[in-house]
């Protein structure tokens, strides 16, 4: 039924829906919201058969989970930010055990300077850890991506992590189209699990194995994930046909056939993209953009099917490497080996900092017009940078930087945006 | 696509404020989307909230920058944040305030914008009669939907109640329904006047 409801609680919903039987979590913004939602479906005995874990670190809350996944039950947790690197070794063991977790990430950015606002740098700081990572666009699409995760999951006994962008979506109210329990349960068949921690039957999990097998096992987690590229889109496809729309997937393009130009993007941009997108091409600019839903296993293919006719690429990525650049364009440049064309990464949103129409299109046009920097930092401002740099060189005692620029900036209460 | 801004402190329930507009609109049957600007979270913190309400689906997620609608929910901001950046020129100015726009300072802006589309509005005092606490959004709501007949008070009554429990929804229901009326006069005065 379509309702008007925050992003957290739609996810809360999506949850309950997938008959989770073990949910355990640590509270961190701009998380929490689903935790405390379902915590409260469970208390009040709309979600039965289910236990509630208060754990007291995120470190624990993910090592409850593998135990949890571990004896069969279903399993689910959410984090962000500082939450999901202090789960990290966890997170990393519970990939290599082959336990089907799903867990939400709320994106945020990473400290320091401490900062709970939006960018992609926490799940991108686990892309190599052996996880599914599947991005949203809308809180529609989180709702989805959670339902489909569980039978993803379940079906390759990996682990998936939902990202959706903390606040733009967790805290934003939209409609949404929550399914009826029946048609979930006709989608999502109960967990049936490879392995058991069972005392009637004794197994170990979680060997040493040393060199002479290590590779075969984590050769054996790539192929497993190179199979989810025909998982993936399969899943999304029966989904559509029970629930007649279209979420997930692998990647998705908005007026790309005969783009010239090709945006690249992740999660919740997408949306303020399509707009910017569709005043070009008013102008009679050939540009699209495409959506990254699967960001790990990283569909080289797809991408490249989507982007090899395209003249001009833009990755746009609320990540960053410091020390190379961007982080998603890496891997579409990789997609793209051996084809000519200009591409571009272009850094935004950072720590939170707004993704404006206005701002999307002076830069797209940049791109089109070939003046624009191979890495750029979308609305950086160089006023107080350059400040800094001009600090650093006329003393050695220049202090703490955050501090310093946020006394550049001046108070930003009277700021609108 | 209509653009609401709603400016206020940490505690008034700003958040909450365009967070039922949407659910109103919802109501309504339009497509509507609330997000809060996402600061610290401190009591008496200035803080901004928004909401979008158009007939298709709503894809963009900037920050609102060139309001239709602006709401002001606590009168001291007025000199201290630039709230009427980007206010459309045909735009709707709501403030909770029982002074008039000259009296708060504000003769330069009566200028500037449709005089019949900028009102102030006692919310926190309705607020304070009706609910016994000085939070005015759901009355600023009523008096919204007297001002600008873009929502009806009967959604606004939706939206309360969907976000508050049934005695406290009731109270607030009233502030909205006292609100609305008190615009309602202001508007009949402004047309006599």
């Amino acid at each position: 039924m379509l309702e008007q409801m925050e992003g957290s609680r739609a996810v809360a919903r999506a949850v309950a829906l997938c008959r989770p039987e073990v949910i355990c979590a640590y509270p961190i913004s701009p998380q929490t919201h689903i935790v405390e939602g379902l915590g409260e479906m469970v208390r009040r005995g709309d979600l039965v058969d289910c236990e509630f874990i208060n754990v007291e670190s995120e470190f624990a809350a993910m090592s409850v989970a593998i135990g949890a996944s571990a004896t069969g039950a279903r399993t689910y947790t959410a984090t962000a930010s500082q939450g999901l690197l202090f789960m990290a070794e966890a997170v990393y063991n519970a990939s290599g055990l082959g336990l089907p977790i799903v867990m939400t990430i709320a994106n945020r950015a990473i400290g320091a300077p401490i900062n709970i606002w939006n960018d992609h740098s926490d799940s991108m700081s686990q892309r190599d850890c052996g996880w599914i990572q599947l991005f949203a666009e809308s809180n529609q699409e989180a709702a989805d991506l959670h339902i489909q995760a569980f039978k993803l999951a379940e079906e390759l006994s990996m682990p998936v992590m939902v990202c959706m962008d903390g606040f733009i979506l967790t805290h934003a109210y939209e409609r949404v189209d929550i399914p009826a329990q029946a048609e979930v349960d006709a989608f999502l068949p109960p967990y049936e699990p490879r392995q058991v921690l069972d005392p009637a039957e004794p197994v170990s999990i979680g060997a040493m194995v040393g060199p002479e097998a290590f590779m075969e096992v984590r050769y054996l987690a790539h192929a497993k994930q190179l199979t989810a590229l025909d998982v993936i889109p399969r899943i999304s496809e029966e989904f559509a046909e029970r629930f007649g729309r279209a979420s997930g997937g692998l990647v998705r393009g908005y007026l790309t056939a005969d783009a010239e130009t090709i945006v690249v993007a992740l999660g919740s941009v997408i949306g303020t993209l399509k707009d910017t997108i569709d005043d070009l091409r008013a102008e009679g600019i050939r540009i699209g953009v495409l959506g990254i839903q699967s960001f790990r296993p990283f569909p080289l293919a797809a991408v490249r099917r989507a982007l090899q006719d395209a003249t001009n690429v833009v990755v746009l990525e609320k990540s960053f490497s410091v020390g190379l650049g961007g982080v998603v364009s890496n891997d579409v440049r990789l997609a793209l080996s051996g084809v000519q064309l200009h591409g571009y990464t272009v850094i935004a949103g950072l720590g939170g900092r707004a993704i404006t129409k206005a701002s999307l299109q002076r830069t797209l046009r940049e791109a089109i017009a070939g003046t624009l920097q191979p890495l750029t930092f979308m609305d950086l401002d160089w006023r107080i940078v350059n400040r800094q740099l001009a600090r650093e060189a006329q003393m050695r005692r220049s202090g703490p930087i955050a501090e310093s620029l946020l006394r550049d900036v001046g108070p930003i209460a009277a700021k609108v945006i | 696509m209509l653009q609401i801004r709603i400016h206020g402190r940490g505690g008034q329930g700003v958040v909450t404020a365009a967070e039922m507009l949407s659910i109103a609109a919802f109501e309504q049957g339009r497509h509507a989307q609330a997000f809060p600007s996402f600061g610290s979270e401190r009591t008496g913190a200035p803080v901004i909230a928004y909401c979008r309400i158009d007939d298709k689906e709503i894809r963009l997620r900037e920050p609102i920058l060139a309001p239709d609608v602006l709401i002001v929910q606590d009168p001291t901001l007025l000199h201290q944040v630039d709230v009427f950046q980007g206010l459309h020129p045909d735009g709707y100015v709501l403030i909770n305030s029982r002074r008039s726009f000259h009296d708060l300072g504000l003769a330069e802006i009566e200028k500037r914008y449709r005089h019949e589309r900028l009102v102030t509005v006692p919310a926190s005092e309705i607020a304070l009669k009706h609910v016994g606490r000085p939070l005015p959004n759901a009355a600023l709501l009523g008096a919204f939907a007297a001002l600008s007949g873009l929502i009806s008070l009967t959604a606004v009554d939706h939206a309360i109640r969907t976000k508050f429990s049934a005695k406290i929804a009731e109270n607030n229901v009233a502030a909205a329904a006292e609100a609305y009326a008190y615009i309602q006069r202001e508007l009949e005065e402004l047309s006599h006047a």
